[in-house]
């Protein structure tokens, strides 16, 4: 029980912006919204929220190993990929009975994570770091999507799955929970959003919890500075690697979750454009704030879709735009920028009141 | 036995030898305060110690264990502990936040908490806990960072510079915040400027130059010895 009270109490600290009860009765109310919205929303509409809302795991990656480790991984796509073709891969051979669908999902992340593992210890115990590190993890994706390109001809096959090349997989079963009667199969709609919108929540709170406890604390104290780390006796690439695994997870979990909405999966979702994307998500949003990475990729995934429907290549350069002037304006993020600036006039205000 | 023991101790960069047949005992509770010239391999001697740098030939003793091949954290673990010339402290994080770090492998909970009011007081940094370290002044960042390296117990505490930018008042306190330390049976090995701090504390002194160990002896009989004048402290007194 006191455990139980110590991990909750951990949900507010220094290494996440937001506390008290102001913050924790916005938090009720975006929930009460969030779970209320299909009612009054149509399937359509509702599998569009979904899309955007599973983008936000790949965000939370990079918000980790970047914002709050200060390596800067380019190519958290490459986990996305793996993740999303493994899902593939073995629910063509193994279907979706008897809840097969959510080992696959299970399974496709420990891959993806599996491969974070090996990546990562050659990465961080070889001690590549900084900018260095972002162009590994950067070709490490940009050859995966190579290699998944090429991938046409009926030899590349894992058992009864063809990889299709270029054309991606396509046609794996949703997620499907196994259920006495009728099993439920999460099509992308309003099963499929409750689902994504628990894990969401789930993931967003135990990074809190994660964050402000003492492993949190060492992974901001390597950003600060890697070498005092060290010498107060922390063994700081072990550290890096089980963050950039965690990352690999969460990536993981936005694969598996956007090919089973879509029910399909294609080499450019780890191309050049799909691994930039992420990093003005999280850099416009605040990359060092859990809280500021949810909202800023949000509004600025929807953005970008309202633009696309004037122009793809407009919405692109928009992006840029984006980001530039986040890096000139607010170059901790323009959500974190204006949450600091509320809390801080909230304080004024109460301080004039007391 | 002795504390730390550096044995024919040799490191190359490039061409330059800086650190020459380096052999150096360290008994343990002595306060050692190590000098010598800009270029004299003072800090390079620490990396070594800390395994920052590995040495090209020599070992390492730490209380008669070679530590010679350990990596760095697991040195500190042994009981190493430092500060280092500029000051390294966490300067995005708050100083409780900074102090917090240093101390959560020893303590948790409502004892953490009050290990930090401890430790901020002692430093007579209490005022400034929720202050981000980046913020604060030369010497408070020296005294954080000193309090981060003594906030592990160590058995040897390694100071680079510990009075850089500090005032005569401020290093004067340092000065007794080290022997108070070290009345508590920590060991000192210190590299310092200020030969104010080095008389004030040192126990042995031993002088560095190129790379090699030039004098050793108590601070009279180094300040006595007119080659370490002609080297160093001529040049100090210029």
């Amino acid at each position: 029980m006191t455990a139980l009270v110590s991990l909750f109490r951990r949900l507010e600290g220094p290494q996440t912006v937001g506390r008290g009860p102001v913050f924790w009765g916005l938090f009720a109310i975006v929930l009460a919204v969030g779970i209320a919205y299909p009612l009054f929303s149509d399937g359509y509409t509702v599998g569009n929220t979904v899309y955007f809302f599973v983008w936000v795991f790949i965000a939370l990656s990079l918000c980790l190993i970047w914002g709050y480790g200060g390596s800067l991984s380019f190519g958290q796509t490459a986990f996305f990929g793996i993740a999303g073709y493994g899902y593939g891969v073995l629910t063509l051979n193994f279907g979706s009975a008897y809840g097969f669908t959510l080992i696959a999902f299970v399974a496709a992340i420990v891959i993806a994570a599996l491969f974070a593992v090996l990546l990562g210890y050659f990465m961080f115990f070889g001690r590549i770091a900084g900018v260095f590190l972002g162009i590994v993890t950067l070709a490490v994706t940009l050859m995966l999507e190579r290699f998944m390109a090429q991938t046409a001809g009926p030899e590349w096959h894992i058992g009864s799955a063809r990889l299709n090349g270029f054309n991606g997989m396509s046609a794996m079963p949703p997620l499907t929970i196994p259920w006495p009667g009728e099993p439920i199969v999460l099509f992308a709609d309003v099963g499929l959003y409750y689902f994504v919108l628990g894990l969401l929540v789930f993931v967003y709170l135990a990074l809190r919890i994660l964050m402000n406890s003492s492993f949190g604390n060492v992974i901001v104290a390597i950003r600060e500075n890697p070498e005092r780390a060290e010498m107060l006796g922390y063994d700081i690439r072990k550290y890096q690697l089980i963050t950039f695994v965690i990352g690999a997870a969460l990536a993981g979990i936005s694969g598996v979750l956007y090919t089973a909405w879509g029910q399909y999966i294609t080499p450019s979702s780890m191309g050049m454009t799909a691994a930039a994307l992420p990093l003005i998500w999280v850099a416009v949003g605040g990359r060092s704030d859990l809280t500021s990475t949810v909202v800023g990729t949000l509004v600025v995934l929807a953005a970008f879709q309202a633009l696309t429907i004037y122009g793809s290549q407009y919405a692109l350069v928009f992006m840029g735009v984006l980001l530039v002037l986040t890096v000139l304006i607010a170059p901790n993020g323009l959500v974190l920028g204006a949450m600091n600036w509320l809390g801080k006039l909230a304080a004024r205000l109460t301080q004039r009141a007391g | 036995m002795s504390l730390l023991e550096l044995r024919k101790l040799n490191k190359h960069f490039g061409g330059l030898h800086v650190t020459n047949s380096v052999d150096l005992t360290l008994q343990p509770g002595e306060i050692h305060c190590l000098i010598g010239p800009n270029g004299a391999g003072k800090s390079t001697l620490f990396r070594l110690i800390l395994g920052e740098h590995h040495p090209g030939s020599g070992e390492i003793l730490f209380a008669g264990e070679n530590i010679t091949s350990l990596k760095s954290f697991a040195r500190i673990h042994r009981g190493l502990s430092v500060k280092f010339q500029v000051p390294g402290v966490f300067k995005g994080l708050s100083v409780r936040q900074n102090l917090e770090i240093a101390l959560q492998s020893r303590h948790r909970g409502a004892e953490l908490e009050a290990e930090i009011d401890r430790l901020l007081a002692f430093l007579g940094l209490g005022s400034e806990q929720a202050q981000t370290a980046g913020n604060l002044s030369h010497g408070q960042k020296q005294w954080l960072e000193i309090g981060m390296a003594i906030s592990l117990k160590p058995r040897l505490l390694l100071l680079d510079e510990p009075t850089a930018g500090m005032s005569p008042e401020e290093t004067h306190l340092t000065g007794e915040m080290v022997q108070r330390l070290n009345a508590e049976g920590m060991t000192v090995l210190a590299i310092e400027h200020d030969m104010t701090f080095v008389r004030q504390v040192a126990q042995r002194v031993t002088v560095l130059h190129l790379g090699q160990v030039f004098a050793q002896g108590s601070i009279d009989e180094i300040v006595a010895d007119e080659r370490v004048a002609a080297i160093y402290l001529g040049q100090a007194h210029a």
